[in-house]
C-alpha cells in the first residue's frame, strides 16, 4: 500500500550520526534543502535542483542521529490543501485512498500514517502541517514563529511559515521539536531578546526560548486545572461529524480536570482573506527568483529566444503549475498600483487584529481549542477547479499563522470512517501548553 | 462581478513575467473575480495599531565560508568561464 499512496518524491537515504534519534526514521518535506539530494518543492521548476547545502533543521536531525529515508511529496511550493497540485502526482490518504491526505505537507503526514516512517518534518504557512495531520489521523505541531530556523526552507510566504514535526503520537512529535528548535545565526527571526513569555518559559543566553525549554517532557497528559477557551467562530462553520468528535474531545478534557469555556474571536472571520492576500503577495516576490538562470527549469534558448523578459516569462510559464501561477498573479495584482492600500494594507490591519484578539483571550484561558479542519478529507479531485472552496477550508488554521502562535493538531476519533483533528493554540512560545493539552487526547 | 477584465490578467501576468495562454486567461479572469470578492471583505476591517516587538539583529561583519564557485554554478542551466549565462538583455 505504501508505494500506492505516492508519499515520496525522492527515496534516497541520508544517514545521521549517533544521538537521541539514532534508529529513528524522519522523512523531510521536499521544500527543505538536503545537500546532494534533490529538493523539488513538488514543482517542475525544481525537478532537477540539487541543493549545495543542508537546511539547519536537516543538520540538526542528522546530528541527533536520525535517518532521513527520503523527501516527501507536497503541493507545489506549499500552495494547496490537498497535495494534489504536485508536479509528481497526488498523494493518497492512507486511511482512505479515494480521499486526499490534506496539504500541503501531505506526503509527510501520509508517510507517518502509513507507518512508513517514525516521524516527518513539514512546513506550515497557513495550516500545511495541521491540515494533513488532521486528515491522516496523526499529530502535527506548528511552532511559534521564530522557534525553528527557516534557513534552507524554500520560501513561499516567509512572514507566516514555520517548519514543524509530524508523528503518530504527541510525545514523538515533541521529541522531534526538541531537536529542531533553537536559535540559528543564519535565520535572524530565531533571535529575540524581546517580548513576553509564558510562566514556564524563559530565554536562553542567545535570547531564544528553546535554549532553556524542553518539550518532550510536557507530553504528560496532565490537564488538571487547565482552562480551555472555545471560540464559537471556529466551531459553528464545521460539519456535523467534526463537531460531534470535537465535543467528545472536550468531554474527555473535562473528565481529566480541564475547564472549558466559550470565548469570542471576532477578527477570525477575516483571517482567510487576510492570509491569502499576505501569502500571495509574499509569494509573488519570493518566487520571482525562479528565472532559470542560477537554478531550476530553463526554457530552451533557441534562435527565437527573445530578450530576457520574454525568456523568463516562458521559463516561468513552463516551470510553474496552475495554482502557483494563480497565486503569483493574484499577489502581483494585490500589490500593484492602486490596489496596495485596499488589499495588502487592510490585510495587515486584519493580521494585527487577529493577534490582539488572541492576546486578549490568553489573559483568561490557557489554550484555545477548535476543530483543526471544519470538514472531513475531500474526495480526490473534488476542489481542484474551485480555489475559493479550498481556501475557505483553511478557516481554523490561518488565524494561528497570522498571529505567529504555536498550535498542535491531534487526532480525535473518526466520523464517517474518516479522521477528525482537534487543534490547540497557545500564547507565543507556549509550545509546552499545547503539547500538554494535546497529549491528553493522543 | 463575474470576471475581471482579461486585459488586467494579461497586465499582471506581464508584471509577474509569466506567459499565459488564452484558456488560462479566461479561467483566471473568472477565478480572480471570485477570489477578489473574498478579499473585498477586508474593507470592513478597522485600522489596528500593530505594536510589534522588533529588535535589531546584528552581527560582526566577518568573512565566513560560503559556496565555492563550482557549487554555486552546479545548478545553472548554462555557465561560461565561471559565470552564470543568462538570456540576452535586449
Amino acid at each position: 500500500m505504501a508505494a500506492g499512496i505516492n508519499a515520496f518524491v525522492t527515496r534516497e537515504r541520508i544517514e545521521g550520526g549517533t544521538g537521541p534519534l539514532s534508529g529513528t526514521t524522519v522523512a523531510v518535506k521536499d521544500n527543505i534543502s538536503t545537500e546532494g539530494v534533490r529538493t523539488t518543492c513538488g514543482s517542475e521548476m525544481l525537478e532537477e535542483y540539487v541543493p549545495p547545502y543542508d537546511a539547519t533543521v536537516v543538520e540538526r536531525l542528522l546530528e541527533a542521529g536520525a535517518t532521513i529515508p527520503g523527501k516527501t511529496n507536497m503541493d507545489e511550493f506549499g500552495m494547496g490543501t490537498t497535495t494534489e497540485t504536485s508536479h509528481f502526482g497526488p498523494t493518497r490518504n492512507p486511511v482512505d485512498t479515494d480521499r486526499v491526505p490534506g496539504g500541503s505537507s501531505g506526503g509527510s503526514a501520509a508517510a507517518v500514517a502509513a507507518g512508513e516512517v517514525d516521524a516527518a518534518l513539514g512546513s506550515d504557512t497557513g495550516g500545511s502541517i495541521r491540515c494533513p495531520a488532521a486528515f491522516c489521523g496523526v499529530v502535527g505541531v506548528k511552532p511559534t514563529y521564530g522557534l525553528v530556523s527557516r534557513y534552507g526552507l524554500v520560501a513561499y510566504a516567509n512572514s507566516l511559515e514555520q517548519i514543524g514535526p509530524i508523528a503518530s503520537d504527541v510525545g514523538t512529535a515533541a521529541e522531534l521539536l526538541d531537536v529542531v528548535a533553537g536559535p540559528d545565526p543564519r535565520d535572524a527571526t530565531t533571535r529575540f531578546g524581546a517580548g513576553e513569555r509564558p510562566d514556564d518559559v524563559s530565554d536562553g543566553p542567545d535570547g531564544h526560548p528553546a535554549e532553556t525549554t524542553t518539550y518532550a517532557d510536557a507530553a504528560d497528559g496532565d490537564v488538571d486545572g487547565l482552562t480551555v477557551g472555545v471560540p464559537t467562530e471556529l466551531v459553528e462553520g464545521a460539519v456535523e461529524g467534526v463537531v460531534e468528535n470535537f465535543e467528545t474531545a472536550l468531554d474527555d478534557l473535562r473528565a481529566r480536570g480541564a475547564e472549558v469555556e466559550a470565548v469570542s474571536l471576532p477578527s477570525v472571520e477575516y483571517a482567510v482573506a487576510a492570509y491569502y492576500v499576505i501569502a500571495m503577495s509574499e509569494a509573488s516576490s519570493n518566487l520571482a527568483r525562479f528565472d532559470g538562470v542560477r537554478y531550476g527549469h530553463s526554457a530552451d534558448a533557441g534562435a527565437d529566444a527573445g530578450d530576457w523578459n520574454e525568456a523568463f516569462a516562458r521559463t516561468r510559464e513552463e516551470g510553474f503549475g496552475p495554482e502557483v501561477k494563480r497565486r503569483v498573479l493574484l499577489g502581483t495584482y494585490a500589490l500593484s498600483a492602486g490596489y496596495h492600500d485596499k488589499y495588502y494594507e487592510q490585510a495587515q490591519n486584519a493580521r494585527a487584529w487577529v493577534k490582539r484578539d488572541f492576546d486578549e483571550t490568553f489573559e483568561t484561558v490557557d489554550v484555545v481549542a477548535s476543530p483543526t479542519m471544519p470538514v472531513l478529507p475531500f474526495e480526490t479531485g473534488e476542489g481542484l477547479d474551485d480555489p475559493v472552496k479550498m481556501y475557505l477550508a483553511d478557516a481554523n488554521t490561518t488565524p494561528v499563522n497570522l498571529a505567529d502562535l504555536p498550535a498542535i493538531s491531534v487526532p480525535a476519533g473518526r466520523a464517517e470512517g474518516l479522521p477528525v483533528g482537534v487543534q490547540f493554540v497557545g500564547p507565543a512560545f507556549g509550545e509546552r501548553r499545547v503539547i500538554r493539552a494535546g497529549s491528553a487526547l493522543a | 462581478m463575474d470576471r475581471v477584465d482579461p486585459e488586467a490578467v494579461d497586465h499582471v501576468a506581464d508584471l509577474a513575467r509569466i506567459d499565459i495562454d488564452d484558456d488560462e486567461r479566461e479561467a483566471f479572469a473568472a477565478q480572480f473575480a471570485e477570489v477578489l470578492e473574498q478579499f473585498e471583505t477586508l474593507e470592513e476591517v478597522p485600522e489596528v495599531d500593530a505594536d510589534p516587538d522588533l529588535v535589531n539583529v546584528l552581527r560582526a561583519d566577518e568573512v565566513r565560508e560560503g559556496l565555492s564557485q563550482a557549487e554555486a554554478l552546479a545548478n545553472a542551466s548554462e555557465s561560461e568561464e565561471g559565470r552564470f549565462r543568462g538570456p540576452k538583455v535586449s
